[in-house]
């Protein structure tokens, strides 16, 4: 049936460009003078062609390709996924470590310094610019000379009395320094604007604390921070504080 | 071993093996297991997967393994047997002329039909060439056979494919 002699696997060789480049031109040659071979070409050439929607008959659904592309990014994404809370945590851990060493050392200094007033006034012969048992008379007293204003207690009835005021500086700022006799001892309450210098931004523990053997308790209230602090026990610091949380809520 | 590299190289030939596990199975949910176990492999085994050489003959190579082994694939792998054979084909493909070839090419559906209905190892082949347009060398590779062995499988393949549609002809 064919009178040409070519092989047909040539021809579709040639067709997949797989020919050797000398055979290739060869065949060119020889295409352009044969006919025969020159049909059997364009019907490959047309199979072929025909053949090249199969390429793309099937195509995975969206969904499907998420998912084998999730699964080969999993593991690493799961992992980081895993790390990242840890690393969070461990984060917080370290600034809240640095934080807290920080207002540690604030509020010793703090402390420091509320005790040197104390120690101060106690062994002053001149222990109070106002002196007066009556909180009428003291409170009006720091008018002017503090930027702010507070409520005193009544003392009169309670284990308390009020003995008297001074200005002072606290961390270089003004603040009112009242001592109040209880018993026999004397308790100093300090009252300063709260600063950030103070070293307030952790709560302190509840109650009473005891340092260099001086009982303390501090608290912040609107913007106010109070510290009472004395030689006197525990209970009654505390019930000073309370009091002094009363006249201030 | 990076798998952001691995998913870079290897996702863009995501819908060309999809297409051909399709292909091979004849059916889309066997395909999807075929493409999911073809990437799973393939990112274990990157490691070991030789940079410059030829990803893509890789991949489909570890697809056709895939394929081989799987249920589908086993109910056909005897057809593969049957590779060596002089082709049975060969005096009904002569009858078909370039002509009758045209018209037979016409109908994409009965290409496809035809397609369809070929041994496996001759539908492989010839989407591997004609579809997938690899050249012999990458055919050889995914086959794991001698260059030699791809060019008379190709002719083999073909003649069938072309006795397919002449016989569809014939009948029209």
């Amino acid at each position: 049936m064919t009178a040409c002699s070519q092989d047909r696997n040539v021809l579709a060789a040639y067709l997949d460009g797989e020919l050797p480049a000398d055979q290739a031109k060869s065949l060119d040659q020889h295409l352009r003078s044969c006919p025969e071979c020159a049909a059997e070409v364009a019907g490959q050439v047309s199979m072929r062609r025909a053949m090249k929607p199969a390429a793309t008959r099937f195509t995975p659904s969206a969904e499907f390709k998420r998912k084998v592309q999730g699964q080969i990014a999993t593991k690493q994404s799961a992992r980081l996924r895993w790390m990242w809370p840890a690393a969070v945590a461990a984060l917080a851990v370290m600034v809240l470590a640095v934080v807290w060493t920080r207002q540690s050392t604030l509020r010793n200094q703090a402390f420091r310094e509320v005790a040197d007033l104390h120690v101060s006034d106690l062994a002053s012969a001149n222990p109070y610019d106002v002196v007066s048992s009556d909180r009428h008379t003291v409170k009006p007293w720091f008018q002017g000379k503090i930027p702010f204003a507070f409520n005193l207690p009544e003392f009169a009835g309670s284990e308390f009395t009020l003995l008297g005021g001074r200005m002072v500086y606290l961390h270089q700022q003004p603040a009112a320094q009242l001592v109040v006799g209880a018993g026999r001892h004397k308790v100093s309450v300090v009252i300063a604007q709260e600063s950030s210098a103070m070293g307030t931004a952790l709560p302190f523990s509840r109650g009473a604390a005891v340092r260099d053997s001086f009982n303390v308790e501090t608290w912040e209230k609107n913007g106010l921070r109070f510290y009472v602090i004395g030689d006197a026990e525990k209970g009654v610091i505390e019930r000073l504080a309370q009091a002094l949380q009363g006249a201030n809520g | 071993m990076d798998r952001a590299f691995f998913e870079q190289l290897a996702m863009p030939l995501f819908d060309q093996l999809y297409n051909h596990a399709c292909w091979l199975t004849g059916d889309r949910a066997d395909a999807e297991d075929l493409v999911q176990e073809t990437y799973a492999k393939a990112l274990k085994g990157f490691s070991s997967f030789a940079e410059g050489t030829n990803l893509r003959a890789w991949m489909f190579r570890i697809l056709r393994n895939a394929f081989l082994n799987s249920r589908s694939g086993l109910k056909q792998k005897t057809e593969y047997l049957e590779d060596d054979e002089a082709g049975a084909d060969e005096a009904v493909a002569h009858e078909v002329t370039p002509e009758a070839l045209f018209l037979a090419t016409e109908s994409q559906e009965m290409i496809f039909n035809a397609l369809e209905r070929l041994p496996v190892a001759h539908r492989e082949i010839i989407l591997l060439c004609d579809v997938d347009e690899m050249s012999y060398r990458e055919i050889a590779q995914v086959l794991d056979v001698a260059p030699g062995t791809v060019m008379s499988r190709l002719s083999r393949a073909r003649r069938s494919l072309r006795a397919a549609l002449g016989a569809k002809e014939a009948v029209r």
